[in-house]
């Protein structure tokens, strides 16, 4: 594969990692919360997605209209009865390590859960268009990466739309911005993060439907994923949804140009140390949130 | 009946009362003012009202209905707004959404335009800066901005807690010549004030709250004569 389809390549499966890292930035941005089990929920997605190709011959893009909004629910749930009871009691703690604790945990126990029912195989739907690309000259690019791009872009876009011009969306950021006096606008701020963890979890379950027709899923696949999104959402700035776009496209990017001249472990090892680097520089990240929501 | 009636509340911070059996209450279109010290509990009783704590024991009625058990989007609903301490503006949102926000609640969000031509008319300098960052103002527009946003809600009861607070003195008097106009439209006012003497020139009645307890109430007139009010808060 060439330079230049590398970067392309890269581009396009950095698009995926900025789906994922926005819904883990909007929990971020709105509750403060660090979700350990973002990637937990984007393989769910993954293995959903490929067991309903597998058995209805489902096309993982159609499975969208099924899986999204099943994930949400899984993430209003989620935060209902597990997240919010820890918020609750902790409300008087100054340092709440409760939630943190408990998303860690939730991601140990899907995890497990998903092995004990589906087994520790490596999954992929593979698609009429999974092994196909796009040949100019020597340019190739994969097109079941370039669905996935596309489709990201769409959801991001609509996703900000939402933010921006819903009256739920507008409640989300006045929560992000200052909780105490969400409560005094009449916002039912629990209800809200109930509803920004089901977004954030519907985001990654989006993001492991569009990677599984090109890429093998696993029970411990989200650990893989969380570790870029965590990096991606540092760099863009904690809570920037903007930078978590950004940031996705650039780590996209340096993964695979990286990998063209270095094995995989060296391309992680770079990866890591130009994110340190980078963080020496600017530790507010790309887009410091602070003028974020 | 009192609009809102405070029955014997006691609050508490983990194991500290911070407000010990305090009784209040207020008629409808009155303009009442509490004063007293920093950390006398004023804040608390307003925040109690707006059921962000909850009483340990004692209730709050409002209309006749317990609200102390009710939780804060409920107790906004019913159209008992507070204007914070600080402003507490959403920071990076334009004029225009932190009055959009402040009529989130389905009653108020049919309302809406009307409110929002209101509060125009009522603070004009807002209307020429709709499109402005909040935290891009000053003091006094943001105060007024805050002012505005409680207005959206459409309150029945309007409490302001410390709204003077941080403004220069000529922006002082225009804040409260303004809280003046939002009364004399039928909105019943709670305030609570450090800045005594203006605070009571400005209400019917007041009670000074004093470590967590109330020890004084009345018109007034009765207070700012009042030598133990005259010596503690206006330095006479």
């Amino acid at each position: 594969m060439g330079v230049l389809s590398s970067i392309i390549n890269g581009i396009l499966m950095g698009g995926v990692y900025g789906l994922l890292a926005m819904g883990l930035t909007l929990i971020f941005g709105i509750m403060k919360i660090i979700n350990f089990a973002h990637g937990a929920f984007l393989m769910v997605a993954m293995i959903l997605s490929y067991w309903l190709w597998k058995i209805m011959g489902l096309d993982p893009y159609l499975s969208i209209i099924i899986i999204a909004p099943l994930m949400f629910l899984l993430g209003y749930l989620t935060q209902r009865f597990t997240i919010k009871p820890v918020l609750d009691a902790e409300k008087d703690v100054r340092e709440p390590i409760g939630a943190l604790l408990l998303t860690a945990g939730l991601a140990v126990a899907i995890e497990n859960f998903i092995l004990m029912v589906f087994g520790a195989d490596y999954l992929m739907a593979k698609t009429a268009y999974s092994g196909a690309s796009i040949n100019i000259s020597s340019l190739s690019i994969s097109v079941p990466r370039l669905y996935a791009f596309v489709t990201s872009l769409v959801v991001a876009f609509l996703f900000y739309q939402f933010l921006i011009k819903t009256e739920l969306g507008r409640a989300m950021r006045a929560t992000g911005q200052d909780r105490g006096v969400a409560l005094l606008m009449g916002i039912n701020v629990s209800k809200v993060y109930s509803i920004a963890f089901g977004i954030g979890t519907a985001l990654a379950g989006l993001a492991g439907i569009v990677l599984i027709p090109f890429y093998y899923a696993h029970p411990s696949v989200g650990a893989v994923f969380i570790t870029k999104a965590f990096i991606i959402v540092v760099l863009g700035g904690l809570g920037s949804v903007h930078g978590a776009l950004v940031g996705g496209l650039i780590i996209g990017l340096i993964e695979s140009v990286a990998a063209q001249y270095m094995t995989a472990t060296w391309t992680a090892i770079l990866i890591y140390f130009a994110f340190l680097a980078f963080l020496l520089l600017k530790p507010s990240g790309l887009f410091g949130s602070r003028y974020e929501w | 009946m009192a609009l809102l009636e405070i029955d014997n509340i006691s609050v508490y911070y983990g194991e500290m009362c911070v407000l010990r059996d305090v009784s209040a209450q207020i008629d409808s279109g009155e303009i009442i003012c509490v004063v007293g010290a920093n950390g006398a509990g004023k804040s608390t009783l307003i925040n109690t009202i707006s059921g962000l704590l909850k009483p340990k024991t004692g209730k709050i009625l409002f209309n006749g209905e317990v609200i102390s058990k009710l939780e804060p989007y409920q107790i906004v609903e019913k159209g008992v707004i507070q204007v914070p301490e600080g402003r507490r503006l959403f920071p990076n949102m334009s004029v225009e959404e932190n009055l959009l926000i402040g009529s989130y609640t389905p009653t108020s969000r049919k309302k809406r335009k009307e409110n929002m031509e209101k509060v125009f008319t009522l603070l004009p300098r807002l209307a020429e800066r709709r499109k402005q960052i909040a935290r891009t103002m000053s003091g006094g527009e943001q105060q007024m901005l805050a002012i505005g946003r409680a207005l959206m809600a459409d309150p029945k009861l309007l409490m302001l807690d410390e709204p003077s607070l941080g403004l220069a003195p000529k922006m002082v008097s225009h804040v409260l010549e303004l809280i003046q106009n939002i009364a004399a439209q039928g909105v019943t006012i709670l305030l609570v004030e450090q800045n005594v003497y203006h605070a009571l020139k400005l209400c019917n009645r007041g009670y000074v709250l004093e470590n967590g307890s109330i020890t004084l109430m009345g018109t007034a007139e009765e207070l700012l004569n009042n030598p133990h009010v005259k010596k503690a808060y206006l330095g006479l």
